[in-house]
């Protein structure tokens, strides 16, 4: 046990020394001394709760990923109706209940039909996307399958995510941290963020961009009272707009939406000297833009944003560059707001705020600075402790103590983990494992000793007998921490990872170090006593 | 130098022989403690209870106008607040409930809590805005589900370890004592109406820790003593490794406390539930060790057997030909 051959205690040190620095540059940074660039810098992160910002929790609605799809299932299969050659035709198209339905005018078409939807229902990959059924022979019936469904919610979250992302940067704070949790969430932190408004704001709209074609055939009298004419919509004019208050009805169907554009600026109409958004679109989305004004030139069309209409002007002539501009009751900023929105293409699905905390950044570090005066008291109380009662051997355990904080805080600056106030309570344990590691092996020894055991037998047996409880103290409590680490939630994920990693580098450094540094003293000194 | 001992060397004090009246008591106070839960409630936190909930501290006060506060906020029109001092005594945290219609819209509940920042900036100008926090009822219902979870997966997982490594009895006797100091730090929590947060969860996890690590220490020296003395009765050996760990517990709970103590009263006011609920563990976790886990494997009737396996016939018949002695 207490052989220590020279390669051992090389490389022992040399992990010990490696993981220590590794815990430099985040303590240097938090005495607010400048860490040298041209050096790695792996940093220990502090959570909101300790370096104030704020946390976002979005919830995506899934019901609107199922409505939206549907929609499109429904375009898909009145073109594909409509491009069939000879054309087959189809009435009483239902979207109630979550499925599409249709009735066949001839039901003779009824094979024709079927392979005309095959390619629409069967999907990308080894799921298939929708079940077909014929009712009475001439209805056909498309229900969107499960795994379909649930494939198309997360390719929404999974985009949602990206330009939840993109919108973040666009604000340009600092080291947000984005990630999807479970199905349908997303978390969002940034630290140190002074107005959580304006990112709120930046969030909470969808930015879904339509163009549709106003029906100009819809009674005025029915469009207030809220009635739509056949295959068309209502849509009310946006609060801020001048026409606030009124609504439109436009064509369901035929419309243009936003997903193609490829850039959006906030800038000023020369003519008007109005605030308005210049957008961009790519090959595709010109040439539908190109062929929808060029179709209806002399109409109205309506820009709709989130269900909103921002204006409707005129088609005064075809628009072919693939550039259009929106003009409508903007300011400077709420035009610039708009165009990161378009920029960072819209949210597929709306999300909601489902929590929400804030902490003021005066508050986080006054929790730090007072921490860590605590910790340096209870510090220097537990080391008098320590030497005092071991002496010789509690002075090993305070310089073991004290690796066994650097290392703990190099492995997470390393895994580049989070440090947060449930965190410091798993610090606190650490440090408690920790000392009671040693004062189990320096306990055993004065027992071995008392027993009448020489000097070096007493200190291997000490050692041998106290690591069984430790290995088992320190397992348990490992098994607990992964597994909170695993069904826990947040705050309770932070206390975990600092307990998990602390009870590895306890054992190293209580059982390992300490024992390394009293064989070299046993042997250097060969002492007939000890006192402990 | 002299070396500071804390615990004589030789201790022989009777712990188990009061085992009966103290197992009575520890049942009492546990029944009573989930009394306290159940009648009056914990007072969850807006973690568990969902809500919207804004902390401030008075900069230029010595103490927070607490009964003032809920006026102000209760006329806003979102029920009674719930106002607590938070920390210092100038700081406090402001919860009320959302209605129901605001649940499903976006910024409507921080609009409410800057509606409740705003209407007490306007009376103290020298309240400063420290958190401000919302949870929605569904998230709030997951965070208890997941929390409650979480501790009870711990636990057992712990308990079969300890079967594993030691014996059934032995891990029945640490979940017992785990039961315990959880049930008791709940009632105390119930009792004086602390605020109960996700954060008190990492205080109870702490706690758990600790008492194991106590537990587990003495398990293993009566594991050792089963061992080395096959004919001592039960109790005269649990009181025996007892009396041999008695100097490694006294000095590890009071090095841990000296390391509290301070955190208790310098540290910050965010962490004062946190580090006071671990130091009440502290006391309770060192006592379920001695008190619950060891008394129940004399009930459940603990032998040597179980490390030392039985000499067989065929064992008896080796020592015999190899001139052994029976």
């Amino acid at each position: 046990m207490l052989d220590f051959p020279l390669w051992k205690k090389l490389w022992l040190w040399g992990l010990t020394l490696a993981a220590s620095a590794m815990a430099l540059p985040s303590l240097i940074g938090s005495t607010g001394l400048a860490w040298p660039d041209a050096l790695p810098s792996p940093q220990v992160n502090l959570g909101l709760d300790l370096a104030g910002g704020s946390h976002l929790l979005l919830e995506a609605d899934a019901g609107e990923v199922a409505a939206q799809r549907l929609e499109n299932m429904e375009e898909a299969v009145r073109a594909a109706m409509r491009n069939a050659e000879p054309r087959i035709r189809i009435g009483d198209v239902s979207t109630a209940d979550g499925a599409l339905s249709f009735m066949l005018d001839d039901s003779g078409d009824i094979d024709r039909a079927r392979g005309e939807l095959e390619p629409l229902i069967a999907g990308q990959g080894l799921t298939r996307e929708w079940d077909l059924a014929v009712v009475d022979g001439q209805r056909m019936v498309l229900t969107p399958t499960g795994g379909g469904t649930a494939q198309a919610i997360d390719d929404a979250m999974e985009s949602a995510t990206e330009v939840v992302r993109r919108r973040i940067d666009e604000l340009g704070t600092r080291e947000p941290t984005i990630i999807r949790q479970g199905d349908t969430r997303i978390v969002v932190q940034v630290p140190g963020l002074d107005d959580p408004e304006a990112l709120k704001e930046l969030l909470g709209k969808t930015a879904q961009l339509e163009f549709k074609l106003v029906d100009e055939n819809a009674l005025p009298t029915n469009v207030a009272a809220g009635i739509a004419p056949p295959g068309s919509q209502i849509f009310p004019y946006a609060a801020d707009s001048e026409l606030a208050g009124t609504s439109l009805a436009v064509e369901r169907l035929g419309g243009i939406r936003g997903d193609n554009l490829t850039g959006a600026q906030a800038g000023i109409d020369p003519r008007t000297n109005e605030d308005v958004v210049n957008i961009q679109f790519d090959n595709q989305g010109g040439q539908k833009f190109a062929k929808l004004s060029t179709e209806n030139v002399g109409k109205n069309f309506a820009i709709i944003l989130d269900g909103e209409i921002i204006s409707a002007p005129v088609f005064n002539e075809p628009i072919l560059g693939g550039a259009a501009q929106i003009s409508g009751s903007f300011t400077a900023e709420s035009a610039n707001a708009l165009a990161i929105q378009l920029r960072s293409g819209a949210l597929p699905v709306p999300l909601t705020v489902v929590e929400e905390r804030t902490v003021g950044p005066d508050l986080g570090a006054d929790s730090i600075r007072k921490g860590l005066i605590a910790m340096l008291i209870g510090s220097i109380a537990v080391i008098t402790l320590m030497i005092a009662t071991y002496g010789r051997f509690g002075i090993f355990a305070t310089i073991a103590l004290a690796f066994n904080v650097l290392i703990l805080l190099g492995i997470m600056a390393l895994l580049n983990a989070t440090l947060t106030l449930p965190g410091i309570a798993g610090f606190v344990l650490t440090v408690g494992a920790a000392v009671d590691a040693n004062v189990l092996i320096n306990e055993r020894i004065r027992e071995e000793r008392k027993r009448g055991r020489r000097v070096v037998a007493a200190v291997e047996n000490g050692y041998k007998e106290a690591s069984r409880a430790i290995y088992d103290a320190n397992f348990t409590n490992f098994i607990a921490g992964a597994l909170l680490f695993f069904f826990g939630s947040g705050p309770i994920k932070g206390f975990a990872v600092v307990l998990v990693i602390g009870l590895a580098t306890t054992v190293f450094t209580a059982l390992v170090l300490t024992r390394m540094w009293a064989a070299g003293w046993l042997r250097s000194a060969r002492p007939a006593d000890i006192t402990i | 130098m002299k070396l500071l001992k804390l615990v004589p060397a030789d201790t022989n004090i009777k712990f188990l022989k009061l085992r009966v009246p103290f197992f009575i008591v520890s049942l009492l106070l546990i029944a009573a403690s989930w009394g306290l839960v159940v009648s009056q409630g914990l007072n969850y936190g807006v973690d568990f209870a969902g809500g919207q909930e804004v902390r401030l501290s008075f900069v230029e006060r010595e103490e927070a106008p607490i009964a003032n506060l809920r006026e102000v906020v209760g006329a806003l029109g979102y029920g009674a607040p719930v106002v607590q001092e938070f920390g210092a005594p100038n700081q406090v945290s402001i919860r009320v409930a959302l209605p129901e219609e605001v649940e499903a819209t976006p910024g409507a509940a921080t609009a409410i809590g800057n509606e409740v920042i705003g209407a007490i900036a306007a009376e103290y100008p020298d309240a400063r805005t420290d958190g401000n926090d919302t949870v929605s009822g569904k998230v709030a219902g997951e965070f208890r589900t997941a929390a409650a979870l979480a501790l009870l997966a711990a636990m057992v997982a712990v308990a079969i370890y300890i079967w594993v490594r030691f014996e059934w009895q032995f891990g029945v006797g640490a979940l017992f004592s785990l039961f315990h100091d959880v049930s008791l730090t709940l009632g105390l929590f119930a009792l004086f109406q602390f605020e109960f947060s996700l954060q008190i969860i990492a205080a109870i996890l702490s706690i758990i820790g600790y008492s194991l690590n106590d537990t587990i220490v003495v398990f293993d020296r009566i594991r050792e003593n089963l061992k080395k003395f096959r004919k001592m009765p039960l109790p005269e050996l649990l009181d025996l490794s007892i009396n041999e760990t008695l100097a490694r517990t006294v000095m590890t709970s009071l090095t841990l406390l000296v390391a509290l103590l301070p955190l208790l009263f310098f540290g910050p006011e965010s962490l004062f539930g946190l580090v006071a609920a671990i130091t009440f563990g502290l006391f309770v976790g060192t006592y379920s060790s001695v008190y619950l886990a060891s008394p129940i494997l004399i009930w459940l009737g603990v032998t040597s057997d179980s490390f030392v396996p039985r000499e067989t016939a065929a064992d008896r018949q080796e020592k015999i030909a190899r001139g052994g002695t029976l």
